[in-house]
């Protein structure tokens, strides 16, 4: 215990002491935290019947064609076959919302369908039918580029970068400190990934169930002793966008698995 | 809930060893584990796993709260006749769930 | 690695607890298995039986990323006739709560004695996998495996 202390005090310190100023890594140096992951986790990202995530997008395969609300839709009526309709949507999300003047992530998406076009109850944050949903609709994508090149969103981007970059909590670190200078160190027995969010929603094996991004920055920002932003809050749909424009170009690997 | 997903090969040749692959939402509570407040979380996990092949017991686990959470397994078996995979999953609280697969033996 | 002893500072503390509580927090119940409850276990499925090394091939990853999820390959040399085949495969563990982690029962018709299975690690351990023949002898494998401490666990 006291050596994996110096350890951390180590690591932490040397980000804490480090340049101020963070530089974007280089877009040829970026890379998916799937090249990081030991072999068997690999194979379990790679092979659909391993993958613990196909449960979800199986279920959110199932929700896709249940009615649901008053007005008695389901999503399927509206968009049909999902590999086409929804192909490539994950890759672009968040995207502009004109009503909200902002970005929205899927999640807010799937949930404003259901308010205004089915006329159901929103899907509350982590549930299994919103991860469900997530899931399914990003697996549409797998393969292709994430793309972040809406003009509209451009501000908000850069709120997503200040919250990105801005040191928060009790030991007054930042995202920037460890994702941007210090990826590919260690910090205890981990890899320091570059934290692109590929494969959202995936499969913790930490949490041994699926979660969301914003499951996974609260999760940091609680290690960061700070006080997480809540789910849906303008904050974390800000630096889900920063994070997928910081991405632009990497490859879609929903649903991913990751330690 | 989710249901089981189970891979098996549509097609094999007589005689030959061929894997099957299962896998199913469970969330495998060990037991061993407590709330925040100090209550022990009660045990909660599948402790039976099998595969019949045309009705003939070809595979049997026992699970213990060792095992993940989703258990995933796989095995091989050796093609005998065209037919129908059947496979359980037993646990505690009452769990039982059950897949089936056809299999075309050439 | 350096270690101070000097007085912490305020820094430090609050480092610690950021440490602290990023290492995982479930407790295990003060049942832990040991190295004789491994044994006893074995027992349990061996009687008085000799159990031989060899024959068994146990394929885990040396370095664990997550003991939640631990992927876990047996494999038996074997010809898996009517007349020569595995029976049972038996894997134990000798830091989890309980020693056993899986048993499972084969027959002649698997025709490739090979399973694989995802399991948990409470700790760096060593884990033992045996396999039961036709002919009542019984053989096995073990493997050292380090859990290392995940950095960025959740803290409910």
């Amino acid at each position: 215990m006291k050596r994996f202390h110096a350890l951390m005090c180590a690591v932490v310190l040397a980000a804490v002491a480090g340049p101020a100023g963070s530089a974007d890594i280089p877009l040829d140096q970026r890379r998916s935290g799937y090249a990081d992951l030991g072999r068997d986790t690999k194979a379990m990202q790679d092979d659909d019947t391993s993958n613990p995530a196909s449960l979800g997008v199986q279920d959110g395969e199932a929700l896709w064609s249940q009615k649901a609300g008053t007005a008695g839709k389901a999503c399927a009526e509206c968009h049909g076959d999902a590999a086409a309709s929804m192909k490539g949507v994950a890759a672009r999300y968040p995207a502009f919302s004109p009503a909200r003047k902002g970005p929205i992530d899927l999640e807010q998406r799937i949930n404003l369908c259901r308010t205004e076009n089915q006329k159901a109850e929103p899907l509350a944050f982590e549930s299994r039918e919103l991860l469900a949903l997530t899931a399914y609709i990003g697996r549409q994508s797998r393969g292709m580029p994430i793309v972040q090149s809406d003009a509209r969103l451009t501000s908000a981007i850069d709120a997503g970068r200040k919250l990105f970059t801005q040191r928060i909590g009790q030991i007054s670190l930042s995202c920037a400190q460890c994702h941007d200078d210090n990826w590919g160190k260690q910090l205890a027995s981990s890899l320091v990934p570059q934290g692109h969010p590929t494969g959202y929603p995936i499969y913790r094996l930490e949490w041994q169930s699926l979660g969301s991004l914003q499951r996974r920055l609260r999760n940091c920002m609680i290690g960061m002793r700070a006080e997480p932003y809540a789910y849906g809050a303008p904050e974390s749909v800000e630096l889900e966008l920063y994070l997928m424009w910081r991405a632009r170009g990497l490859t879609v690997e929903t649903p991913g698995v990751r330690p | 809930m989710a249901r089981p997903l189970v891979n098996v090969p549509a097609k094999v040749k007589r005689g030959q060893a061929f894997e099957i692959k299962t896998l199913i939402s469970h969330i495998m509570e060990t037991g061993f584990r407590y709330t925040t407040t100090g209550e022990r979380i009660p045990r909660d996990i599948i402790t039976f796993f099998s595969c019949s092949y045309n009705g003939e017991e070809i595979f049997r686990a026992d699970l213990y709260p060792a095992i993940s959470a989703n258990p995933f397994f796989t095995f091989f078996t050796t093609a005998t006749e065209s037919g129908t995979l059947e496979f359980k999953w037993t646990g505690d609280n009452g769990f039982a769930e059950t897949a089936t697969a056809k299999i075309t033996v050439e | 690695m350096k270690q101070r002893n000097q007085g912490s500072t305020r820094r430090e503390i609050l480092i610690g607890s950021l440490a602290g509580g990023l290492v995982a927090t479930f407790r295990i119940s003060d049942v832990a298995a040991t190295p004789e409850a491994m044994r006893s276990a074995i027992r349990q499925i061996v009687g008085t039986a000799q159990v031989r090394k060899g024959r068994v091939d146990l394929d885990v990853p040396p370095l664990v990323e997550n003991g939640n999820t631990v992927s876990l390959v047996v494999s038996v040399d074997s010809p898996m006739t009517k007349t020569d085949y595995v029976k049972s495969i038996h894997v134990f563990n000798e830091k989890n709560p309980q020693p056993n982690v899986i048993g499972v029962h084969l027959g002649p018709r698997a025709g490739k004695a090979k399973i694989a299975t995802r399991f948990r690690l409470a700790d760096t351990q060593v884990i033992t996998a045996i396999a039961e023949m036709s002919d009542g002898t019984f053989w096995s494998a073990s493997a050292e495996m380090i859990v290392t401490m995940a950095a960025c666990v959740e803290v409910l």
